[in-house]
């Protein structure tokens, strides 16, 4: 399977990332390197194999229903790159 | 100048705390202008816990194994209130405001640390070139990579500007360096170390783990962090037993697993020959080596690269200039996020977000991702029934010793290849440990990986301390390391 530059900016776009034109051919090369090595996955027998997320088999991990101290709002706007009024501040999403 | 001999010194009172960090500060200086393993300092915390434990010490109360101790952090390991940078300008002024847990647990054990380590941007990569920030060297040849992506924490250690330091290992991060630089390096089983407060790469492969001087200070590390964490859902449960109660010199009896999958062709002459001298040793003390065979090994590296990809290009949607990190200022949200992504990360980093995206995308999910984790069992399903026969594994850590700058950094795929021996470990959730088994005609050192079940660190440290016990001339330390008290 072969990426080509139309699928690449497709991916770019859902990435937010922007590639520029004359970086555009190394990153195909690369992206297609790395494509056609693992492309070595389709030669194992893999019908009727559960897949694997997790290494270490937990399930439903509860704790009690206690209030304990979380991360105090100031705390967490501290790095914030805009705020205002204890809110993340960002551009205008809804057009005029 | 190891954990547990300078403890001896300092509660003996031939060292002070203070004296000891200031020895320390005073050799990083000499070594930080050639090894540039630090990306920040915090000197004047560290001597000030320094006094703290000198007080201690001085009214006559039991001291933590590692008090006083300088050590140093990986930069993607949260302290509060100093910078964690991850080695990208994405978060270039980012400043924790909480400790990671192992920060927390460390803390109570009243740890030195003299500042934060280099690294791949946001542990990617296998040389520590792709920081945005600083480019480390190996003490023991400044042309020659430390490794990656802990490479900081792997050249600090060797070269005498820490004692200890704790990286993070998602496929070999910890390990691969280790052995680059001729120190120890351990990744705990997947759960054993908490991961809150780690900055998140590939979230079901990603441990925190300990770079050191020789395997029992590998020990005490793992005493201090390891431990069950309600904040991490993966963490295990229970009580963790005394590790340096593991470190016990004797072999006799123990089946020590070679999986010729790993000795196959790409493994370099010299790494073989060390290799096969070490198992020799072991025979010669008691052990039996076994061949086994993991046949699936050879397709863990490809499936191991989609799922970290995958779950990187999720874990870094965060960074889309909003909350914290860099913001490029925009008209739009969108253009906001794109300008700031684009700007704020590495080629590298960029790469693998595009294939880590690609591959979960519509259309692809089954032909990459479900494939990849379906492989995943199957290695999975290999290393258990490895452990049936026997009771360790002993592999090469990568297939060769330290490279020379630039030599992989343009062909990623070359790049990946030095985790072949170190991906399927993290796929499979077992521990693995990294120790110093001799040294390639160019001088630089080679490392050896030993294997063990989930949650058989114990037996990992009895296998690698009787070598470390059997080679007293793998552990010579890199000219550069020797620090005077």
């Amino acid at each position: 399977m072969k990426i080509d530059r139309e699928e690449i900016k497709k991916i770019a776009l859902l990435s937010r990332l922007d590639i520029s034109e004359e970086n555009m051919g190394t990153v195909e090369k690369a992206l297609n390197d790395v494509l056609s090595y693992v492309a070595e996955l389709e030669e194992l027998d893999l019908e009727g194999v559960e897949p694997m997320a997790h290494a270490v088999p937990l399930y439903n991990v509860f704790r009690k229903d206690e209030v304990i101290p979380s991360l105090p709002h100031d705390l967490a706007m501290q790095n914030a790159p805009e705020e205002e009024d204890g809110y993340f501040k960002v551009p205008r999403v809804i057009q005029e | 100048m190891t954990i547990h001999e300078l403890h001896q010194k300092l509660v003996a009172k031939e060292l002070s705390a203070v004296e000891l960090t200031n020895a320390v500060i005073a050799h990083k200086a000499k070594t930080e202008p050639t090894v540039h393993a630090y990306l920040a300092d915090s000197h004047e915390q560290a001597l000030a816990v320094a006094a703290k434990v000198d007080e201690k010490i001085a009214a006559g109360e039991v001291i933590s194994p590692l008090a006083g101790i300088p050590g140093a952090v990986k930069d993607n390991i949260c302290i509060k209130d100093q910078q964690a940078t991850c080695a990208s300008r994405m978060l270039e002024n980012f400043v924790p405001p909480y400790n990671a847990s192992v920060v927390e647990k460390l803390t109570g054990e009243d740890y030195v640390s003299l500042g934060k380590l280099n690294m791949d941007e946001f542990a990617m990569g296998s040389s520590s070139e792709s920081s945005a920030f600083a480019k480390t060297t190996n003490p023991w040849n400044a042309d020659y990579v430390p490794g990656g992506s802990s490479g900081g924490a792997a050249a600090s250690v060797a070269a005498g500007s820490a004692v200890w330091a704790l990286g993070s290992d998602t496929g070999g991060s910890v390990r691969q360096p280790a052995s680059y630089c001729g120190v120890v390096g351990l990744k705990p089983t997947y759960g054993n170390v908490s991961r809150y407060g780690l900055i998140a790469y590939a979230s079901s492969l990603d441990q925190i783990g300990p770079v050191t001087r020789d395997v029992t200070d590998a020990a005490i590390v793992l005493n201090a962090i390891s431990g069950h964490d309600h904040r991490d859902s993966t963490s295990i449960p229970g009580e963790r037993p005394d590790y340096t109660k593991a470190l016990v010199n004797d072999v006799k009896g123990l089946k020590i697993g070679m999986p010729k999958e790993y000795f196959g062709e790409g493994l370099n002459s010299e790494v073989r020959e060390a290799l096969e001298k070490a198992a020799k040793v072991y025979e010669g003390l008691g052990a039996e080596i076994v061949e086994v065979s993991l046949p699936t090994s050879k397709y863990a590296l490809s499936a191991y690269y989609i799922i970290a990809l995958a779950e990187a290009s999720s874990n870094l949607a965060r960074y889309d200039g909003v909350s914290y990190g860099l913001r490029v200022p925009a008209d739009n949200l969108v253009e906001m996020s794109t300008k700031t992504r684009s700007q704020g990360f590495g080629a590298e980093v960029q790469r693998r977000i595009l294939l880590g995206t690609y591959v979960l995308s519509s259309g692809y999910y089954d032909a990459y991702y479900l494939k990849a984790l379906k492989a995943r069992r199957l290695i999975k399903n290999e290393f258990d029934s490895a452990f049936e026969k026997v009771d360790v594994l002993l592999t090469p850590t990568a297939p060769n010793t330290a490279f020379k700058f630039g030599e992989k950094i343009n062909d990623p795929l070359s790049m990946y290849l030095e985790d072949i021996c170190t991906t399927p470990v993290n796929l499979a959730g077992i521990p693995g440990i990294s120790i110093p088994a001799g040294f390639a005609s160019n001088g630089m050192p080679i490392g050896m990986q030993l294997l063990a079940p989930a949650m058989g660190e114990e037996v990992l440290f009895r296998t690698a301390y009787t070598f470390e016990q059997a080679c007293p001339e793998c552990n010579k330390i890199a000219s550069i390391g020797e620090v005077t008290l």
